[in-house]
């Protein structure tokens, strides 16, 4: 048995893992990743708000701007996409930086990484929720309309609310996807949760604590989240008797 | 009796003052005409019985009064308030339309209640956010409605969990909150299992005979005989003949009339 634990290096674990040393690193690593993840996931949201009504209500225009968007968004595969909106984006901030006569600027890396991940949850959640206002049942929106409700107004109070059971589900998957995204930015350096573990292990020589510890915090994350959105969809779906059948 | 009351009654007595008048009013759908001029006069007070065939244009007439669709072309006055239209028929004035709208209550065939609110929030919904009520006598008006329409004590039901009948009648009590000038109804119990729709009637029948003005497409022949002031025979997109129930309804005189009656007795 102690030989066991002696093996897998559980006996030494705990002294790494404490927070004062590589542990507390795991964390600060897991704060920026979640830092990021809500941030992309946000800023994701708007644009697919923005992005779903375009592609409804939009002109011409608007709806080929946006269907290209999508499509090259979904179509490439994310880690080349992180890498080019990562440095172009840089580049072009720099471009403007120099052209209005200042120097090079530091990027900074969570801002770079939720503009980065935001644009890409921006095309899942445009599609996410372009599809659940579909759903809403148009007798809803005429019956706003012909009560006189300007057109924000019913975004606000019915088209939102009312497509909002449709949209949970989907918007619970992008956000687990934006929660593991995070660990993408390592490539263009950013410390979040698994770049940090690639250093604690590579340092200590001890792979399998700290990418277990990883593995741990990111089951945490999406153990959290289940919960959280599980409450989200039970209030989405405010009104509408169970498939189960019985009342509420 | 109150003398400026007196007086006004004197000058124009309530009852005929126009509530709603439609102009030559065409729409189509595409190359599809559905409406082929139609004119329209509803006065306060007056039940104006919409009949027809299927697809004859009375819920396109209807929705055209309100807006929810563009007419083509006409002219359309409420309350005595000409809607400033484009040459294509859409209104050039956004507010004014949510204005006018306000006054005008409509009753649809599937209800169109907001399945995410109770019934309390639905009837409360329009007065709080539109009219700008303040929510407790929004709320307190909203329970009186309820009542009236025979659903006190389901506040705070949402509408999945009640029957068509009930939640049509919650719908008319969401059409009251606003205080209309005018009621539309477009079919209101073709959706209901006939055992229900009685109690939806009823609640209407209590609305004209306490002199509201209402637009009611039915199908209930016997109910707009009952109800209605004026009866209107749509076909194609045109009203083929119109007069007082007793004149319509006893002593049709176009052959389509005669043979549409016939088919739904
Ligand atoms: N949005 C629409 N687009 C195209 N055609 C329509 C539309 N709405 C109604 N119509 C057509 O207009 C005609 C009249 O419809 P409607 O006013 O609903 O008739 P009714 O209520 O008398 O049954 C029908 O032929 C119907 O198919
Ligand atoms: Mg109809």
């Amino acid at each position: 048995m102690t030989g066991l634990f002696e093996l897998l290096g559980l006996g030494a674990s705990a002294e790494l893992l404490s927070l004062s040393g590589w542990g507390g690193n795991l964390l600060r690593g897991l704060a920026n990743s979640l830092q990021i993840a809500f941030g992309a996931y946000g800023l994701g949201l708007v644009i697919g708000l923005f992005g779903a009504y375009g592609k409804l209500y939009g002109g011409k225009v608007t709806r080929d701007l946006l269907a290209i968007y999508t499509t090259v968004i979904r179509a490439v595969p994310e880690l080349v996409l992180i890498l080019i909106l990562y440095y172009v984006g840089s580049d072009i901030i720099n471009k403007i930086s120099e052209g209005l006569g200042g120097g090079r600027v530091e990027i900074n890396g969570v801002a770079a990484g939720i503009w980065v991940l935001g644009v890409v949850q921006g095309a899942y959640a445009t599609e996410v929720l372009r599809g659940a206002i579909k759903a809403v049942p148009v007798g809803q929106i005429e019956a706003a309309k012909s009560y006189g409700m300007p057109a924000f107004m019913i975004m606000r109070r019915v088209t939102i609310p009312a497509m909002m059971s449709f949209a949970v589900p989907g918007l619970a998957n992008l956000w687990l996807i934006a929660t593991k995204d995070t660990a993408l930015l390592a490539v263009v350096g950013f410390n979040e949760l698994t770049l940090e573990t690639r250093q604690a292990a590579s340092s200590t020589r001890a792979y399998f604590t700290f990418f277990l510890a990883a593995g741990f915090l990111y089951l945490m994350v999406t153990l959290c989240s289940g919960a959280v959105f599980a409450r989200v969809e039970k209030w989405a779906r405010r009104g509408q008797p169970s498939l189960k059948g019985g009342t509420s | 009796m109150d003398t400026a009351a007196a007086a006004a009654s004197v000058l124009e007595p309530a009852t005929h003052r126009e509530a709603i008048r439609v102009e030559d009013l065409h729409k189509s759908f595409g190359n599809l005409e559905v409406l082929k001029g139609v004119n329209l006069t509803a006065h306060q007070g007056d039940v104006v019985a919409i009949i027809g065939g299927s697809g004859s244009g009375k819920s396109t007439m209807l929705r055209c009064i309100n807006f929810l669709e563009t007419p083509s072309s006409g002219k359309i006055v409420i309350g005595g308030e000409d809607v400033a239209m484009r040459k294509d028929g859409s209104p050039s004035n956004q507010k004014q339309i949510e204005r006018i709208r306000t006054k005008l209550a409509m009753v649809f065939q599937q209800f169109n209640l907001w399945t995410h609110r109770t019934l309390l929030e639905n009837v409360i919904e329009v007065p709080v956010h539109v009219l700008k009520v303040p929510k407790a006598e929004a709320i307190e008006r909203a329970r009186e409605l309820l009542e009236r329409v025979g659903l006190g004590g389901k506040e705070d039901t949402f509408p999945a969990y009640l029957s068509g009948g009930q939640q049509q009648r919650a719908a008319i009590a969401r059409a009251l909150a606003v205080d209309p000038s005018a009621m539309l109804f477009d079919e209101p119990t073709s959706a209901l299992d006939p055992e229900l729709v009685g109690e939806v009637l009823t609640v209407i029948r209590d609305l004209a005979a306490e002199g509201r003005t209402m637009l009611l497409v039915t199908h209930e022949m016997k109910f707009a005989r009952e109800v209605a002031n004026n009866v209107v025979y749509l076909y194609q997109g045109r009203i083929e003949e119109q007069g007082p129930p007793a004149e319509v309804f006893g002593n049709p005189q176009s052959e389509r009339l005669k043979q549409f009656l016939s088919s739904v007795a």
